[in-house]
């Protein structure tokens, strides 16, 4: 699928200054060594079932199910890891990768707070250094996630150039790295950015996928019809298809954030509305003007307010071999709501554009048939947002 | 040959940044003037982008300044075209991936031949990414500009033996942006670069005072700067050419000394 300059088709590539070209070259080859290092992998597996809490669970959404009257729903349940997001996965494989390079040092982005918490709690377990960078609008919207993070011992440093948002802490990341590579690991958070990012955040949120279909064999004795996930960047995705790209009667659905609609300037439908471009490091879809202006991007979901998707996705809608849909901010909010109501589980707003998807799906599905449901993570440092959203006056 | 060349054969080479549009194309065709007059030997015309990565905040602001004033590539193709009617010295774009592939690469490099532009400087194509450019750039004639940086090492003899037009050395890790001291050793950067190629390189990032023009200018073919220009752009609006005028030219004549 990739070929050694990490392209997926004409996406993917390395679209950075030269100063940061020895650091790819150096995380690649680490990488490339580590992946197949037994000990390497012990470690991460430890660190994966006794800390973060793996396998998650695959749980039988069974009211759901019954109240949707059509395929057999199960939700992957990302949001019980340790720090409440399938972030986790790729943080602390990144962070041990980094600890055996010598780097003492973790940055990151962060839009929703979640993989900024996420780094943080790596970098304090292997007694890192970390240092965020998070938009300034975000550090508003996401106040909670910045006290834990600095909870945790992290520096979060608020980003207020462009838009104030997850793009341009993605930005103030590269700059920083670009200024200090020797001792600092940029531990990117999705699937995206140059070659061997999308690759190896793919790589350790693959982990998704396979625990879906060991799960989905052992309960049902066979695969899913299709696997459903958020879409921002696109790791959780990526993570939940991977397994099951070469299975091809398993539809793969991906869920961009449409904002308050694809036909208006305030969405992050980055296939839907979006163009193929260079930014932050890869060739792939953007939202941009005509003169390749990178778009002012919105969603009321802070993790899925990003301009681009990772280059893999792009290619896997190139080829037709998984879908991508949009789902609006309210019809997001309608299933926050209603997985909240219904099974007692409060997904995160970016969850929940899955979850809307598999409310107007499920019920055209045959009874017979299977959908999984990624539910990338919980929905508590949404819930003053969404009362807002609604009309409530609630503050953190 | 290369027109780039000629920025060299004055001695050392003064090659001033400027982002297109900041405050407005008026000020932008002044500026450049009054920068040829008081001696530059290049300039570089940055088209301006909306996330500029390799800038730190002073040239990051004159970006999203131009932009906000709706400047488009059009309208400094536009800019350029009219430039060229009195301007001869080399002039070359610097602007990012994005801008270039958008327009569509090809429609964007016959453009800048067409107009007299000489090169092109893409900060975020590295020697990996290069080829779907410069295919291009040599099927017009438009030099595409490498840089080299602190952290090259290994890679400075393979940049430097496809380099075309000047190389771009860059002084010190991080973004563009002013600097006390300038610690990397570029000796022994340059050194690599003359084993490797006759083309000639200047050094930029972080200089902005007559004396580190002087010193960088000794150990290569020329000096760079951006931040220090922008920086009165910044300060003096619409006023800016003449200052910017006595800026360069008191920094021409420390490299002729």
């Amino acid at each position: 699928m990739t070929n050694p300059n990490g392209r997926f088709g004409i996406h993917g590539g390395q679209y950075i200054p030269e100063t940061l070209m020895n650091a790819v070259i150096e995380l690649e080859e680490a990488y490339n060594h580590y992946k197949n290092d037994p000990e390497f992998n012990r470690e991460l597996k430890s660190l994966f079932d006794e800390y973060a809490g793996r396998p998650s669970r695959l749980y039988y959404a069974k009211k759901m199910t019954q109240d949707l009257n059509g395929a057999k729903i199960y939700l992957k349940r990302e949001d019980l890891n340790h720090t409440g997001a399938h972030k986790i996965n790729n943080v602390l494989g990144q962070a041990l990768l980094a600890k055996k390079m010598g780097k003492t040092r973790l940055i990151a982005e962060t839009g929703a707070g979640q993989h900024g918490v996420a780094t943080a709690t790596a970098a304090a377990l292997m007694g890192m250094e970390c240092v965020v960078f998070m938009g300034e609008e975000d550090t508003v919207r996401q106040a909670l996630n910045v006290y834990r993070m600095r909870l945790l011992g992290a520096e979060v440093i608020p980003v207020k150039s462009g838009t104030a948002t997850l793009k341009d802490a993605v930005s103030e990341a590269m700059r920083e790295w670009t200024s200090r590579i020797s001792d600092t690991h940029y531990c990117l958070g999705s699937v995206m950015g140059p070659h061997p990012f999308p690759i190896i955040v793919r790589d350790f949120q693959a982990v998704i996928s396979k625990e879906i279909k060991e799960q989905m064999l052992a309960l049902e004795g066979r695969l899913p019809d299709a696997v459903i996930a958020c879409v921002g960047g696109g790791s959780n995705a990526i993570g939940s298809f991977y397994n099951f790209i070469d299975d091809k009667e398993v539809r793969l659905i991906g869920c961009e954030a449409a904002g308050r609609g694809i036909d208006t300037f305030e969405t992050a439908a980055t296939i839907a509305t979006g163009k193929v471009g260079i930014f932050h490091g890869m060739k792939s879809y953007f939202c941009q003007d005509d003169y390749g202006q990178i778009a002012p991007v919105y969603s009321i979901s802070a993790g899925l307010d990003y301009p681009g998707i990772g280059p893999e996705h792009a290619y896997l809608h190139d080829v037709g071999r998984a879908e991508y849909v949009s789902i609006t901010d309210e019809e997001a909010v309608n299933a926050f709501e209603y997985l909240s109501r219904t099974e007692g589980i409060i997904p995160a707003i970016e969850s929940s554009h899955a979850v809307a998807h598999a409310l107007k799906i499920a019920p055209t599905m045959d009874k017979n048939s299977i959908i999984v449901i990624t539910i990338s993570g919980r929905g508590d440092k949404d819930c003053a947002a969404i009362a807002r959203y609604r009309g409530e006056n609630i503050h953190e | 040959m290369s027109n780039i060349r000629k920025a060299f054969e004055n001695g050392k080479a003064f090659i001033a940044f400027i982002t297109c549009g900041d405050p407005d194309l008026e000020t932008t065709a002044e500026v450049v003037r009054e920068a040829v007059k008081n001696g530059a030997d290049l300039i570089e015309l940055g088209i301006p982008f909306s996330d500029p990565t390799a800038e730190g905040p002073v040239i990051q602001g004159a970006n999203a300044r131009a932009l906000s004033a709706g400047v488009t590539t059009d309208d400094i193709f536009a800019l350029v075209k009219e430039l060229r009617r009195d301007i001869s010295i080399p002039l070359v774009f610097m602007t990012y991936a994005n801008v270039v592939f958008s327009y569509g690469s090809e429609r964007f490099i016959s453009t800048c031949k067409q107009i007299g532009i000489d090169g092109l400087i893409l900060p975020d194509v590295p020697f990996e990414e290069k080829e779907e450019f410069l295919s291009l750039c040599k099927k017009y004639g438009v030099d595409l500009i490498s840089l080299i940086a602190p952290t090259s090492e290994n890679r400075i003899a393979m940049i430097a033996k496809e380099a075309e037009g000047f190389l771009y050395i860059v002084s010190s890790l991080g973004v563009t942006g002013m600097r006390s001291e300038i610690t990397t050793d570029l000796s022994s950067i340059v050194k690599v670069v003359r084993e490797n190629t006759d083309v000639p390189c200047a050094i930029g990032f972080g200089i902005s005072t007559p004396e580190q023009a002087k010193k960088m200018a000794d150990i290569s073919d020329g000096a760079i700067v951006g931040t220090a220009i922008i920086k009165l752009l910044e300060k003096h609006g619409k006023d800016a050419p003449k200052h910017v005028g006595s800026y360069i030219k008191s920094m021409k004549d420390a490299l002729r000394r």
